[in-house]
C-alpha cells in the first residue's frame, strides 16, 4: 500500500503514518478528511471501497480530548487502514462522510450519541441507540459508570 | 406522513427479531411507503463496562453481544487482545478454536434456518434444526459447563484442554450431519411455496451492500466472495479446506440457499480440525498474559504471584492499538481495542455485524408488501443483543 500520492496531495495536514502490530494508522486533520476519504475511496491502487467501522475515543483528560477513527477495508485488495482525526474538547465538530460511504449513516449517529461528537452535514443526526430526552454523552469519560440519576 | 398512509408499529416485540426491535412502518394499503427501524431498547453500555474491567474480565462480557454466536465474539475478542500482546497461540489450541467457531456457526444458522422458515409459516424445520442445535450445545456444555454463554476461549489459548469425550462428540455430529442438511432442503429448496415468498425479495446487490458496509452471508449472496476466514486468515484458517458459497440474485432466498451451504462447509471445517487435532500445548504458558497451570500454584511462589497479580490487577498490554476481525455468522465481527498501557482498555469498540446488516433493512423493504418484511428481517438474521451492545 503506497501512500505517497496522498502526501503530495495533501501536504503536512496528512500526518506521518504509524505502524503497530502490522497496522497502519494516518492521522489527519479534520479539514481535509472528506477530500482524504473520497481520494481513498477512488483511487485505484488504494480502493477503499468499504467502511467497515467508525467510532469515537475519548482520551479525558489528555488534549486533544477526542478522537473518531475509521476503520477502512479494501475488497478488491484485500487491505486495511485506519484513519483517526483528533478533535479539541470545546469544537467536537467534524465534516460527514455519509457521502462518501453511506454506511457511515449510522455510526455517525452512534458516536454523536454516545460521544457529542457532531458530524456537519449528516442527513439526519440524532440519538440511535439512547431516548431522545436523554442527557449527556455515556461513553465519555467523565460520565458515571453508575448513571447519573443515582447519587 | 400523508392522509393516504397508515403509520405501523412492527415490533417492538415480533417472532422475527432475536430481541427487541420496533420498526415503524408507514404502510400504503399492504405496501411499505418507507420504514424507521428504532433500536437502543436493550443498550447494556458493554463498551462503557469494558473500560472499567481487566482484559481477562471483558471475555465474559463478549459473550452476551450476541448469544447466539458467542463462541465467535469470544474467538474475535481474545484475538484482538493477542495481536495487542504479541502472543503466539500454540496450534493446538487454534485447531480447537476452529472446530468451536465452526460448530457455533452451524448451531447459529440452524437457529436462524428453523426460526426464519417459522416466520414464513413452514413449521417442521424449525423442529428439525432444534434438534441438532440441541446436539451441539450439548456439546459446548460438557466442554465448558453452559450452553449459550461458554466463555470458554482465554487470551493466549483455551480455558481447560479438552478431552477425548469432544472429539467424539464432534465426529458423531458431523457424520450425521450432511443428511440432516439434506431434509431440510428436501422441505424447503424446491418448496413452490418458499421459493414464493423469498425469490426477488429483499434485493441488495453487491454494490449497494459494499457501500452500506453489510458483510457476511448477504454480501456473498450478492456475489461476493468475501470471507475473512480467506480474505485475512487468522487462527490457522489457512490449514483447512473449504469452499465460501455465494449466490447471485442477492435476494432472501440466495441468502438461505448460502447459509445452508455454510453449514455443510462448516461442518467439514470441524471435521477436519478434530480428525487433524495437533498435540501439545494448549495454552501460550510462557506468556505473562495466561494464568500459571493449577499445579504450579501448588510448587511455586513465583506462580502464585503471577497468578494472585493476573486475578487482582491484570495483564497490562504495551499502549497502542488494534482492530482484529473474523467472520462471524452475521459477517464481520471485529473488536478495536486502545490501550494506554493500563491494565483496562482505554477504549473497547466492537463492530458488530448485525448492527451494519440491520441498515439496508430500510433499502430492501421500500415498496415491498408488509408480509415481505417479516421474510427480509429473518433473512438478515440480526441479534438485537448485538445491534444495541
Amino acid at each position: 500500500m503506497n501512500l505517497d500520492a496522498l502526501r503530495a496531495r495533501f501536504g503536512t495536514a496528512l500526518g506521518e503514518p504509524a505502524t503497530f502490530r502490522g497496522e497502519t494508522t494516518l492521522t489527519v486533520d479534520r479539514n481535509i478528511l472528506v477530500a482524504l476519504c473520497e481520494c481513498l475511496r477512488d483511487d485505484e491502487a488504494l480502493a477503499f471501497d468499504f467502511l467497515a467501522d467508525l467510532c469515537g475515543v475519548d482520551r479525558h483528560p489528555a488534549a486533544p480530548r477526542f478522537e473518531v477513527v475509521y476503520h477502512l477495508y479494501s475488497v478488491r485488495h484485500g487491505h486495511r487502514l485506519r484513519v483517526k482525526v483528533a478533535l479539541e474538547e470545546e469544537d467536537p465538530v467534524i465534516d460527514s462522510v455519509t457521502g462518501v460511504w453511506e454506511t457511515a449513516d449510522w455510526h455517525e449517529r452512534e458516536c454523536f450519541d454516545l460521544f457529542g461528537i457532531r458530524f456537519r452535514n449528516h442527513p439526519d443526526l440524532r440519538r440511535i441507540l439512547l431516548p431522545d430526552d436523554f442527557e449527556g454523552h455515556p461513553l465519555r469519560k467523565d460520565f458515571p459508570l453508575e448513571g447519573t440519576d443515582r447519587t | 406522513m400523508s392522509a393516504e398512509t397508515l403509520s405501523l408499529n412492527l415490533g417492538p416485540q415480533h417472532p422475527s427479531t432475536h430481541g427487541v426491535l420496533r420498526v415503524i412502518l408507514e404502510l400504503d394499503g399492504e405496501t411499505v411507503v418507507d420504514a424507521r427501524p428504532d433500536i437502543g431498547f436493550l443498550h447494556r453500555g458493554i463498551e462503557k463496562l469494558a473500560e472499567s474491567r481487566t482484559y481477562h474480565q471483558v471475555i465474559v462480557l463478549t459473550d452476551r453481544l450476541d448469544y447466539l454466536a458467542a463462541l465467535s465474539n469470544n474467538l474475535a475478542y481474545v484475538l484482538a487482545v493477542e495481536k495487542l500482546m504479541d502472543i503466539e497461540v500454540p496450534r493446538r489450541a487454534r485447531y480447537v478454536r476452529v472446530a468451536l467457531a465452526e460448530l457455533q456457526r452451524i448451531a447459529s444458522h440452524l437457529f436462524w434456518l428453523g426460526t426464519h422458515a417459522h416466520d414464513l409459516g413452514a413449521m417442521t424445520p424449525l423442529f428439525y434444526a432444534l434438534r441438532e442445535r440441541e446436539a451441539l450445545m450439548d456439546i459446548f456444555e460438557t466442554l465448558s459447563g453452559s450452553r449459550l454463554t461458554p466463555s470458554f476461549l482465554r487470551v493466549g489459548g483455551l480455558a481447560a484442554d479438552i478431552d477425548g469425550r469432544f472429539v467424539g462428540s464432534v465426529r458423531a455430529f458431523t457424520d450425521t450431519f450432511q443428511k440432516r442438511v439434506d431434509e431440510y432442503e428436501t422441505l424447503l429448496t424446491d418448496n413452490p411455496i418458499w421459493k414464493r415468498r423469498t425469490k426477488g425479495v429483499g434485493v441488495l446487490d453487491a454494490g449497494q451492500c459494499i457501500r452500506l458496509g453489510i458483510s457476511g452471508p448477504m454480501l456473498r449472496s450478492a456475489g461476493v466472495p468475501l470471507d475473512l476466514r480467506r480474505a485475512q486468515p487468522y487462527s490457522g484458517y489457512d490449514e483447512f479446506h473449504f469452499e465460501i458459497p455465494t449466490g447471485t440474485a442477492g435476494d432472501v432466498y440466495d441468502r438461505y440457499l448460502v447459509r445452508i451451504r455454510e453449514m455443510r462447509e462448516s461442518a467439514r471445517i470441524a471435521r477436519q480440525a478434530v480428525d487433524g487435532l495437533p498435540e501439545g500445548p494448549w495454552t501460550a504458558s510462557g506468556s505473562p498474559a495466561v494464568f500459571p497451570a493449577k499445579d504450579e500454584l501448588k510448587h511455586s511462589i513465583a506462580g502464585l504471584i503471577r497468578h494472585f497479580g493476573l486475578v487482582m490487577e491484570g495483564m497490562k498490554p504495551p499502549a497502542g492499538e488494534v482492530y482484529h476481525a473474523v467472520e462471524s455468522p452475521r459477517g464481520e465481527l471485529g473488536f478495536y481495542i486502545v490501550s494506554d498501557g493500563g491494565p483496562r482498555p482505554l477504549r473497547l469498540k466492537v463492530r458488530p455485524p448485525s448492527f451494519v446488516n440491520l441498515q439496508g433493512l430500510v433499502k430492501m423493504i421500500r415498496g415491498r408488501l408488509l408480509a415481505d418484511v417479516v421474510a427480509v428481517i429473518g433473512a438478515v438474521d440480526i441479534v438485537l443483543a448485538e445491534v444495541d451492545r
